[in-house]
């Protein structure tokens, strides 16, 4: 089985280091994994802003770099539910391989390799943040709107770092206010949202809020920092590797 | 880089007292309608269904319009059609007119807030007396409601008060005839009494009642109309000529669908069971008369929209609003279009795209919507899509479309993304004085990006050559 890794733009700048646990942990876990070094973003931030026609470019660099992998496997739910679930539509009549077998993290260990042990250790509260395409375009969790079986892949996968404490705050699912250009077109809803998430990370009494997305972090993060607000944000790869 | 409705937002979010209300007061209606939601194990399956026969009923509207008009015909009813809204108001105008009617009971219709029915009735000098409590509340303080189904949730109950004692004529003569001890002046079962009394002799006086409808059933030519308080009834049962207005996108086949939509209506809006009241309206009461408009005013031109018909299946409920993550922060009155949230978000570009895009910042993304929707209106996706015509519209945020034409230079560019990356750690070295300005709306609500010494792209190459050692 052969890994593209995605390593999406925002992570590659900003948190290297959850692009460096998702290699280390799959490679730990015996897998055959490449990263294609002319990869950049999915097109994402254009799409959502209005401007698909300057994704689409993007979506379509992204196809050609990794149509030849088995998974293409990237460590940000969001820009893989972007490809998986915007790609097709982008690139209509046109080859169009990757987006099928593009899976999140978590999806990938849970629903693939079917992981069910990990040797690492992690003593600590965290606090699960479920993000918003995670949950209602992947599935990495039952959304809360719906009455379906309850299931949290995530949280699995927690259960299986020894010394942790799992626990979720309370609105499980509700949006942090990230939105990528809402943030800034909406700041002050947006701002706002964030700090009622991450209120309610704090009041689990978690040291750590963690998630399988980094942008959902990068702005928790932001907001509270801005606001004096003492809780440590760190990316769900980076538990999973956590001593590895 | 802002909207008309982030700049209303920003303002309504200063009192953080009454904005945590808002948002804590729908929440609570999100979480009863989830309760509700898993009571019944069918529930996955009734929005189905539901989407289905509304998607059915739109495809082969034509026909059923034609099979309601001639029920509803058969029973002693009047059915007129109004191409939009110029139609709709003259119609009814005509009908008030050949009675003389002086004043109207009304109950709540989105309807005729859409065409302005109220405000082209009383330039003819006719009064109109909405009867559901919020609406009235409302029409009293010259509001404009700010949810679809729960009017007047933000108005609190001391300026209810106030309006009552200077707006109800007989005010005093009614509290004398409450007969429960109450300390508060502004008691709210006190001031309910009082908004009953007043209403009672609204009824008794107005020479028409109208209503909305929330279905028409084609197979019967019935149509349902659905309140909490028996204002419709109430409407209907004291004068004796009842105008009932529809859009055409109100109607179901049959009562086998009627019973799919009784069963989660209440649970999906308000999370109750049912409301409090279901009035089945089938003809005229002796000696008395019925007329029923059908209204387009633009839906036939939606149905041919591939799009965005789904907006068509919506029948109004407000799940959209109350779990709408940015409604709760923001409040009705941050939208530009009398419908808000993700639902008003789509009506209103359709209605006019030229006048209403300032709402269409006002979605995340998180399509939470779009799961609790009973008839599964893909809400979310065709707010994606409205964004991305913005710009042939010649509405696209010139700040967003700079950012996106950046972006998309860069990152086509895979040499060009490597060395940005590269110096992208200066911008830590800078004064922040630079960077944390009002230029920069990240900083708005955030501290700076702080960006990290070596990207994963130059930490990969290192990463390889450790493996091979």
């Amino acid at each position: 089985m052969k890994i593209g890794l995605f390593v999406p733009c925002y992570v590659d700048a900003l948190y290297p280091e959850v692009g460096v646990s998702t290699w280390r942990l799959l490679r730990s876990l015996g897998l055959d994994v490449d990263y294609p070094e002319r990869q950049t973003c999915c097109g994402q931030p254009m799409g959502n802003a209005g401007f698909e026609r300057l994704a689409r470019p993007l979506a379509r660099r992204f196809d050609q770099l990794f149509a030849p992998y088995d998974y293409v496997v990237a460590p940000s739910a969001s820009c893989a539910a972007y490809v998986r679930c915007f790609h097709p539509d982008l690139l209509r009549g046109e080859a169009c391989e990757a987006a099928g077998k593009t899976l999140d993290l978590v999806e990938f260990l849970h629903d693939v390799l079917h992981v069910t042990s990990l040797p690492v250790r992690f003593p600590h509260k965290v606090s699960v943040h479920n993000s918003c395409h995670g949950v209602r375009e992947l599935g990495l969790s039952s959304p809360s709107e719906r009455n379906v079986p309850r299931y949290n892949k995530i949280i699995d996968l927690l259960r299986l770092v020894k010394g942790i404490e799992v626990c979720e705050p309370e609105r499980p699912d509700e949006c942090c206010g990230f939105g990528g250009m809402f943030a800034v077109e909406e700041q002050a809803v947006s701002a706002r949202m964030g700090l009622d998430k991450v209120r309610r990370h704090i009041a689990t009494g978690a040291e750590y809020v963690t998630g399988p997305d980094s942008s959902c972090l990068m702005h928790m993060q932001g907001v509270a920092q801005k606001q004096g607000l003492d809780i440590k944000f760190i990316h769900v790869a980076e538990i999973l590797t956590s001593g590895l | 880089m802002s909207t008309r409705h982030s700049r209303a937002a920003e303002a309504y979010l200063k009192d953080d007292a009454v904005a945590s209300r808002h948002d804590q007061t729908f929440f609570a209606v999100r979480q009863k309608r989830d309760r509700m939601a898993a009571a019944l194990p069918e529930w996955e399956d009734l929005r189905e269904a539901a989407s289905q026969i509304k998607k059915h009923t739109a495809t082969h509207l034509a026909d059923y319009l034609e099979r309601f008009e001639r029920n509803a015909t058969r029973n002693g009813v009047s059915v007129h059609w109004a191409e939009d809204a110029d139609e709709y108001n003259r119609i009814v105008a005509d009908i008030l007119a050949a009675h003389n009617v002086r004043k109207v009971v009304k109950s709540k219709s989105m309807l005729t807030e859409e065409c302005h029915l109220n405000e082209n009735l009383e330039r003819q000098g006719i009064t109109v007396v909405e009867t559901d409590l919020g609406e009235r509340i409302l029409q009293m303080m010259k509001l404009a409601p700010s949810h679809i189904v729960m009017p007047a949730l933000h108005v609190h109950r001391e300026d209810i008060g106030a309006c009552f004692r200077r707006l109800i004529p007989d005010f005093d003569e009614i509290a004398r005839s409450y007969d429960r001890p109450h300390d508060d002046p502004n008691d709210p079962t006190f001031l309910t009494y009082v908004a009953r009394m007043h209403l009672r002799q609204q009824f008794a006086e107005a020479d028409a009642g109208m209503t909305g409808a929330n279905f028409g059933i084609a197979e019967t030519g019935d149509i349902v109309v659905c309140t909490n308080e028996g204002n419709a009834d109430m409407s209907t049962s004291l004068p004796r000529l009842h105008i009932v207005s529809m859009g055409i996108e109100k109607l179901i086949p049959d009562y086998a669908s009627m019973g799919v939509f009784q069963r989660f209506v209440a649970r999906s809006g308000t999370g109750q069971e049912t409301t409090v009241y279901t009035s089945h309206f089938r003809g005229p009461r002796p000696g008395g008369e019925m007329h029923i408009v059908l209204v387009d005013n633009g839906r036939s031109d939606i149905l041919g929209d591939p799009e965005h018909w789904q907006t068509l299946k919506c029948m109004r409920c407000g799940a959209c609003m109350n779990t709408c993550p940015v409604y709760r922060r923001s409040a009705g009155y941050s939208y530009t279009y009398f419908i808000p949230g993700p639902i008003g978000i789509n009506l209103g570009m359709l209605r006019d795209c030229h006048l209403y895009h300032d709402n269409l910042s006002a979605c995340s993304l998180c399509c939470s919507c779009d799961n609790v929707c009973p008839v599964k209106v893909d809400l979310s996706s065709q707010i994606y899509r409205w964004r991305q015509q913005l710009d042939d519209l010649g509405h696209a945020s010139r700040m967003k479309r700079l950012m996106s034409k950046g972006m998309a230079a860069l990152f086509n560019r895979p040499k060009l993304y490597t060395a940005t990356l590269r110096f992208a750690p200066l911008i830590n070295v800078l004064p922040s004085a630079l960077v944390s300005n009002r230029l920069n709306p990240w900083t708005y609500g955030h501290t700076m990006l702080k960006f990290p010494r070596k990207s994963f792209h130059e930490q990969w190459k290192q990463l390889k050559n450790e493996e091979k050692k």
